[in-house]
């Protein structure tokens, strides 16, 4: 008995090694999260907005076939996040600097949280969906918070950018995104 | 020139450690003194040779030499002489020199310090030193040169990351390895002990006191980290549970569980298995976060820059050393059980009761740092743990550990009577009633978490205090006695009081700052008023002001409460052209009551120029986290002072008439 459980540290020691061995493909970027769903329509969902904020909730609806509108943004985000709020001051000066479509998708978030939250640092979600349990989440298949998605005219993900908007280069990347979506469209009209 | 001495200097230091990984064992098998003892001598040259090397390339920083390519990325000419020496362990080359560094340091403190080792144990301590020593040395040399040449030398550096350069960062990282590279000499002794198949009293007792140094270094460089966290980020938190940071934090953890453990080992001849394991866990964990902090394996915000090949020599040299001190304790650790037993209600449960705690807290942390890896792995699906699993999980294991570790002082060796521990701590229960009360009554609706953790922490600092006045018996003998008996306790006693109250302090500090934070972002122009829990602040104006390698925006805010003059604050943003990136410089009015805390950020757009994003923060009591910090250190000190831990042998207990000393 004393034999096998004497084994046990090695044996765990063991699996986690692999494990990071495995974590050491070069291929593989834990910052670079590629998506399934680039070039792909907007995925099946439909929240309610977030009670008592006072902004409308966000489905597929409004993302798909927006034709002839300006890309859209969407950022999904939850109060619980640290990174979200570093990250907030940079999507509300592209709202106000670069008139972008924001949209947001709360993520598994205590609506009196998220309301504090949007009210302490200003609202710039033109709609907030709340997913409380984590669905959307789910259809949109993202990996935490925060991430962002660009959604052009045609209402085709183009762009998805995991964690926080923060600094030139990815600021820079979702800009370049977002031309690219207005590209496509202007690509479609002619 | 200079680069090339240190190189040199490194490549003969991988030589000497390389003897002494060897030439010490083999005197212990052939019993040769001359051999074991050749381990004192090539650990002064190694760490002679090593400092040489980290000399070579501190001074290469010093005089800003851009020929050497680690000084150009990471240096520039214009930078402030403090951070110039700083930034020799700012890169991974330069870190990992000082990573060596501390590693020989620890190396040659045993063998001048530790006179009273046997000989054989000491030999082969320090040639387990030696491997770890020349695993570390050849993966600088072969992976990671810090003296590589560029040609053409650049005209400047690109200077280092300006959020580095700041002094709690100068200072963190030589903490942080002198407690990571501390647990090392630890982790020696174990394989050491390991080797020779025999752990007994006097092993527990040699360990004890480098396990306690490490430690007091470890907790010295989180807090600084979390420090910096805290001023410099600009957030305002001070724990993120951030890859980086749970690294650092699990070996602490099991850090304190080994040095509780190996009382027991030293006292009651018992938990020796488990203490040893607990030896070899602890090193693991330091390389473990060694590892991931530079192989880029978890997404985090401080991690080096990443390079496969890297990651790959260090699991290389991770596997060899945890493997192999596994596979070791695996085939010795079953004949090594023994020693004294002791009742389920007894000091020996409640330390068995800590460990088990504090190793399943550790599990947490592991398991919620790799888990993002753990799933990838076996899903594909990626992942990020946050802090509603540490809160879920974490948090309500070190509340156990809490309401344990207030009885567990007062427990007798052996056998204990719970009862009598509790009726003496009836008024403590009580007291902590009323706080939990009291708690509730300010701030009802309030996080319950709140209220039990404030309970807690008066109930942990009560009963310390009721079992250090048992001890010198205050109140039932004479003043003057209980006076005399107070200084001849021992100061380990006194490591031990003084830590479990520090804890007990920063409880109240991380309830405080985390559950009564208030905050106000607003977007502000001169004369925009706010206000924040009772504050009445004004912003001024933000004006530029010209620093050493930056351009900073200083904004003036006056604090005022109930229209009398409070404080000025000046919250920076500072601009490094160089770098090309920008810091926050919070401006923070502390006080034992909470601290007012201040950051700005740009105008949101060209044409607002006067428009500042204004970030007010109130956190409550975030000042009692470090004064508590400050107390596990310093009790760890205390602790280390102790004259039975510098004394070699188990002293025999004589018939000195006063007061004897009762064991703590």
């Amino acid at each position: 008995m004393k034999r096998i459980l004497a084994l046990f540290p090695i044996a765990i020691a063991g699996i986690l090694g692999a494990f990071l061995l495995w974590g050491l493909n070069p291929d593989r970027d834990p910052n670079e999260i590629p998506s399934v769903l680039i070039s792909q329509p907007v995925p099946e969902f439909d929240l309610p907005p977030v009670e008592r904020l006072g902004t409308p909730g966000l489905s597929r609806a409004e993302l798909a076939g927006n034709d002839g509108s300006a890309p859209i943004v969407v950022n999904v985000f939850a109060s619980w996040c640290v990174p979200c709020r570093a990250e907030h001051a940079v999507l509300t000066r592209m709202v106000r600097e670069d008139g972008i479509r924001l949209m947001g998708i709360n993520y598994k978030d205590k609506p009196r949280d998220a309301r504090n939250w949007l009210s302490d640092l200003g609202n710039p979600y033109e709609r907030v969906g709340s997913d409380l349990d984590g669905r959307a989440g789910i259809e949109w298949g993202i990996s935490g918070v925060p991430e962002t998605f660009v959604i052009d005219g045609a209402g085709t993900v183009v762009f998805r950018f995991v964690g926080p908007v923060l600094g030139d280069e990815a600021i820079g990347k979702l800009r370049t995104a977002l031309e690219q979506a207005r590209a496509n469209r202007s690509g479609e009209t002619s | 020139m200079i680069p090339e001495i240190g190189q040199f200097a490194l490549t003969l230091a991988l030589a000497v450690s390389l003897v002494q990984s060897v030439l010490p064992l083999l005197g212990t098998a052939r019993d040769n003194v001359v051999w074991m003892k050749s381990a004192t001598a090539t650990s002064v040259l190694l760490t002679g040779l090593v400092g040489l090397a980290f000399g070579a390339l501190m001074w290469s920083f010093v005089i800003s030499d851009f020929t050497v390519l680690n000084v150009a990325s990471n240096s520039h000419s214009q930078k402030p002489m403090l951070f110039k020496v700083a930034a020799t362990w700012g890169s991974h080359e330069g870190s990992l020199l000082l990573w060596v560094l501390i590693l020989v340091i620890f190396g040659l403190g045993v063998s001048l310090l530790a006179r009273n080792i046997p000989l054989a144990l000491k030999a082969r301590t320090l040639a387990v030193q030696a491997w770890i020593c020349a695993g570390f040395l050849s993966f600088m040399l072969f992976t990671s040169n810090p003296f590589e040449r560029v040609f053409p030398a650049p005209l400047d550096g690109n200077d280092l990351n300006p959020l580095l350069q700041d002094i709690g960062l100068a200072l963190h990282p030589p903490f942080l390895y002198l407690g990571y590279v501390g647990f090392s000499i630890v982790f020696s002794f174990a394989v050491a002990a390991l080797i020779e198949g025999r752990v007994d009293p006097a092993w527990a007792r040699w360990v004890r006191p480098w396990t306690l140094a490490a430690w007091v270094f470890l907790t010295l460089g989180i807090v600084l980290g979390s420090w910096w966290a805290y001023y410099e980020l600009g957030w305002g938190g001070w724990w993120f549970w951030d890859p980086v940071e749970n690294v650092s934090f699990m070996p602490w953890l099991a850090g304190t569980a080994l040095f509780h453990s190996a009382i027991v080992t030293e006292k009651r001849d018992s938990f020796k298995s488990w203490t040893i394991l607990l030896a070899v866990l602890t090193f693991s964990l330091s390389l473990l976060g060694t590892f991931v902090v530079r192989s880029g394996l978890l997404t985090s915000v401080h991690a080096f820059s990443v390079d496969p090949e890297r990651g790959i020599y260090i699991l290389v040299l991770l596997g060899i050393a945890i493997g192999g001190s596994l596979t070791l304790f695996a085939v010795r650790a079953p004949e090594m059980e023994g020693g004294g037993l002791f009742a389920p209600i007894s000091r020996e449960a409640g330390l068995l009761i800590n460990n088990l705690l504090l190793a399943t807290a550790t599990a947490t942390v592991l398991f919620g740092t790799l888990y993002p890896l753990l799933l990838e792995a076996v899903t594909g699906e990626k992942i990020s743990v946050g802090p509603p699993y540490y809160n879920a999980s974490f948090v309500p294991i070190m509340l156990v550990l809490v309401m344990v570790m207030a009885v567990g002082p007062l427990l007798s060796w052996k056998r204990a009577d719970l009862r009598g521990v509790l009726a003496r701590l009836k008024w403590v229960a009580g007291l902590s009633l009323l706080a939990a009360l009291a708690v509730w009554y300010l701030d009802t609706g309030g996080p319950v978490l709140a209220v039990v953790s404030i309970a807690l922490a008066v109930w942990l600092l009560g009963s310390v205090a009721t079992e250090w006045a048992g001890r010198i018996k205050l109140g039932e003998v004479p003043l003057a006695e209980s006076l005399r008996r107070a200084r001849n306790l021992p100061r380990s006693h006194y490591g031990m009081v003084v830590a479990h109250a520090g804890l007990a302090v920063c409880i109240i500090g991380f309830v405080g700052s985390s559950a009564w934070k208030s905050e106000v972002v607003i977007f502000a122009e001169p004369g925009t008023e706010l206000e924040i829990a009772g504050f009445d602040v004004r912003f001024e104006g933000v004006e530029q002001v010209r620093g050493p390698n930056y351009l900073s925006r200083m904004a003036t805010l006056t604090v005022s409460r109930n229209g009398t003059f409070v404080s000025t604050l000046n919250p920076e943003r500072r601009a490094y052209p160089v770098a090309g990136s920008s810091t926050t410089e919070s401006a923070i009015r502390t006080t034992l009551a909470g601290d007012l805390y201040a950051s700005i950020q740009e105008p949101a757009a060209e044409s607002e120029q006067n428009r500042w994003t204004l970030r007010i923060l109130y956190e409550p009591l975030v000042v009692w986290i470090w004064i508590g910090s400050g107390l596990l250190a310093l009790g760890g000190v205390l602790s280390l002072s102790d004259r039975r831990l510098r004394v070699g042998a188990p002293r025999k207990r004589t018939g000195r008439a006063p007061a004897p000393v009762v064991a703590e």
